[in-house]
């Protein structure tokens, strides 16, 4: 699940046809590159003291773009004679062009990323900072950040980034109109969940919109399933690079619930065709025809964006429910802790990076996420959530991301963009019903 | 291309330096179940799509082949989709398919025999025009005598058309078959766009693999061993083409006149 992927406003169709020309035109670039690794030091492009920063280039990046206006001015940039350039890439871009630019001479001094999987070949091939011992050194950083956010990027226990976005849990939004013509309550355990279930769709109502043609969406019912069932360590095992893992009972029991939720029509005959990024799923949820959607804490602002008086009057949330033979704790939470900044080795100005990383722990950086509605994940945000444009939502995912014993990273960004994409596809497999329960657990353990 | 088939012995994702892994991607591409899917939905597609548009193309073309003015602007009209580029006309069918908000609001492009019909006809929509265009000349070039002894001898117009018109285009049918199928081999986008190789992976042809490998796993040895493939085959099927249709032995169809 990349961030942000509700706000981004860009067809999903436009975006990859760029990204195909960008693809095409990435193996001219990729010939420099290769020449370039030649010659050791890449020095990144900006010339002068100025250090480049790469972040993904949605209406959230003006945080960003504040936070280097103000670090340029301040006496920490003075001090580490540095300043900062940043260089917005277009969401649906990001990732092939970080990637590509990366394996280039002109590579980021400082870069926006997902943390987990979505940095392993970076941190493989020497190009991403440890700040493991840069973070414990320093209280602003050390103490700045809810622990579990900032472990929640981790490599093998060691840190590579700094917060720097909203928190973006996984919730279960439920549209209140539908709820209270049906005289339903917002499921707390799974059989609840069925008994909503039975009668949405009694009353001709899908009981979850599900954005099935672009994959993640499914990711979300598997990951908060397999926590529920067996708890956050299953997934940790897989994500610690055992495959075998995928043996474990829970993940089978987990694809069982799908099959039976896919095949008792709890999403309805359409949604292998229904898209999330072109706003298909949101549309069927906003309007009635689906009751629920399990979906990142971002789907308030696409709501917002698109059905404000659904989003303000009708729009409901609540955590996912516990599975009663399960052992995982229901206050666990999946999705995308957050974003991250992360400092490339080859970089002019180590000093200069770090000291522009630690705006993002003070106030005012958080007080601008709040303002944007984001909810920061830094120690200091609890106090600044009254100013947000809807409080009680953002308290809400405050409290449930602090409470969290844990936050699994999203599958997909955990395992990087091999193994994501590949499972994946196994995923859309099992809701499609082109792969039983058993074939979905051997397919996965086959996955390298 | 040089590079594509160095990269297809090599391990790469594009940040470090590739390393030779010697044929390991080239053992994988014989391993891969799924490329062995992929390789039987490409060939299905081909022939899917070559009966359809040659059929409907051939059809065309003779009509418009026709002096009268009315067939001249049809014509015109006809051959717009072909100026339209690939990625818009995907992204028309899209939004036209959406399950929900769409024309037709049915399950399409999530279900298999949907998803492959729709790529199927979407891809003939575009290149319909084309061809039709390359079967216009072809039948222009037809000598009117062959008609008009024909009807001499009593021949009725379905008689003519499979006598004569059928025969003498016999060449640019293979012109056009070769273009189709070599064409197929490079066909992307209505894919990606339409149905990113699904449901599951029912869709993904050869080229979407390829694209999936090198753009989406980064696995870009592997993507060029998949390209490097595609190549080959590309060569190899319009070669054979050539060879069965006795197109390279420059027998000219007007033997004999």
């Amino acid at each position: 699940m990349e961030s942000n992927r509700g706000r981004s406003t860009e067809s999903a169709g436009t975006a990859f046809s760029r990204r195909w020309v960008l693809g095409a035109g990435a193996s001219a670039l990729l010939t420099t590159g290769l020449s370039a690794c030649g010659s050791g030091e890449g020095s990144s492009g900006g010339g002068g003291d100025t250090l480049t920063a790469f972040v993904y280039g949605d209406d959230a990046a003006k945080v960003q773009a504040a936070s280097v206006e103000r670090f340029n001015g301040s006496a920490a940039a003075k001090s580490a004679k540095g300043k900062v350039k940043l260089e917005k890439i277009p969401g649906s871009d990001y990732t092939p062009k970080l990637r590509t630019a990366m394996g280039s001479p002109s590579a980021p001094d400082i870069f926006f990323n997902w943390g987990g999987g979505s940095i392993k070949a970076y941190q493989e091939a020497g190009k991403v900072l440890d700040l493991t011992d840069v973070i414990e050194s320093d209280p602003v950083l050390k103490n700045g950040f809810l622990p579990s956010v900032l472990a929640a990027g981790d490599l093998k226990g060691r840190h590579y980034g700094i917060p720097m976005r909203g928190m973006q849990p996984v919730i279960l939004f439920y549209n209140k109109s539908v709820f209270a013509e049906q005289k339903i309550q917002p499921p707390t355990t799974w059989d609840q969940l069925l008994d909503n279930n039975t009668k949405l769709k009694k009353a001709g109502i899908t009981p979850f919109a599900l954005g099935g043609a672009d994959l993640w969406p499914e990711l979300m019912w598997l990951e908060y399933l397999t926590d529920r069932i067996g708890g956050p360590e299953v997934f940790k095992r897989i994500q610690d690079g055992d495959a075998e893992g995928w043996g474990d009972p829970a993940i089978l029991k987990t694809a069982e619930m799908v099959k039976e939720l896919v095949d008792g029509g709890a999403f309805g005959d359409k949604f292998s065709s229904v898209s999330y990024v072109n706003g298909g799923a949101p549309a069927v949820f906003a309007k009635g025809k689906a009751a629920m959607h399990l979906m990142g804490s971002w789907e308030y602002s696409t709501q917002l964006g698109k059905f404000p008086d659904f989003a303000k009057s009708n729009l409901g949330w609540a955590a996912f429910p516990k599975v009663d033979s399960g052992t995982g704790d229901v206050r666990n939470v999946v999705g995308n802790p957050t974003n991250y900044w992360s400092i490339n080795p080859r970089t002019k100005n180590k000093d200069a990076a770090i000291a522009f990383l630690k705006d993002c722990a003070s106030e005012t950086y958080a007080k601008d996420l709040v303002a944007l509605g984001d909810v920061p994940t830094t120690s200091n945000a609890a106090a600044l959530l009254s100013s947000a444009p809807n409080p009680e939502y953002a308290k809400f995912q405050y409290e449930m991301v602090q409470q969290a014993p844990a936050f699994t990273l999203s599958w997909d960004q955990a395992l990087g963009d091999e193994l994501g994409t590949k499972m994946h596809t196994e995923i859309g497999k099992l809701f499609a019903g082109k792969s039983s329960p058993s074939d979905f657990v051997s397919a996965c353990k086959g996955l390298k | 291309m040089a590079l594509a088939f160095y990269l297809s012995f090599t391990k790469w994702d594009g940040l470090g330096d590739p390393k030779p892994v010697g044929l390991a991607n080239w053992r994988k591409l014989l391993d891969d179940p799924r490329l062995t899917q992929s390789l039987g939905v490409t060939l299905l597609l081909m022939v899917a799509s070559w009966v359809f548009q040659t059929v409907v193309s051939l059809l065309l073309g003779v009509w418009a082949a026709g002096q009268q003015r009315n067939r001249a602007i049809l014509s015109a009209v006809f051959f717009v989709p072909f100026l339209l580029s690939s990625t818009a006309i995907a992204l028309l069918f899209y939004a036209l398919l959406d399950p929900n908000f769409g024309i037709i609001q049915a399950n399409i492009l999530g279900s298999t025999d949907g998803a492959f019909l729709a790529i199927v006809f979407v891809g003939a929509w575009q290149f319909i025009p084309f061809h039709t265009l390359i079967y216009q000349g072809g039948a222009r070039q037809i000598p009117e005598v062959l008609y008009q002894a024909a009807a001499i001898d009593g021949a009725g117009r379905y008689r003519q058309f499979f006598s004569i018109t059928l025969p003498q285009l016999r060449h640019t049918i293979t012109t056009s078959t070769v273009l189709m199928v070599v064409g197929l081999l490079t066909y992307f986008e209505t894919v990606l766009i339409l149905t990113k190789g699904g449901p599951g992976t029912d869709t993904a042809i050869l080229p979407y693999l390829m694209y999936e490998a090198g753009f989406k796993n980064y696995d870009f040895g592997y993507a060029s061993a998949i390209a490097s493939f595609l190549v080959v085959a590309a060569t190899g099927l319009s070669l054979l083409l050539v060879r069965l249709t006795g197109f390279g032995r420059m027998r000219s169809t007007r033997e004999g006149m």
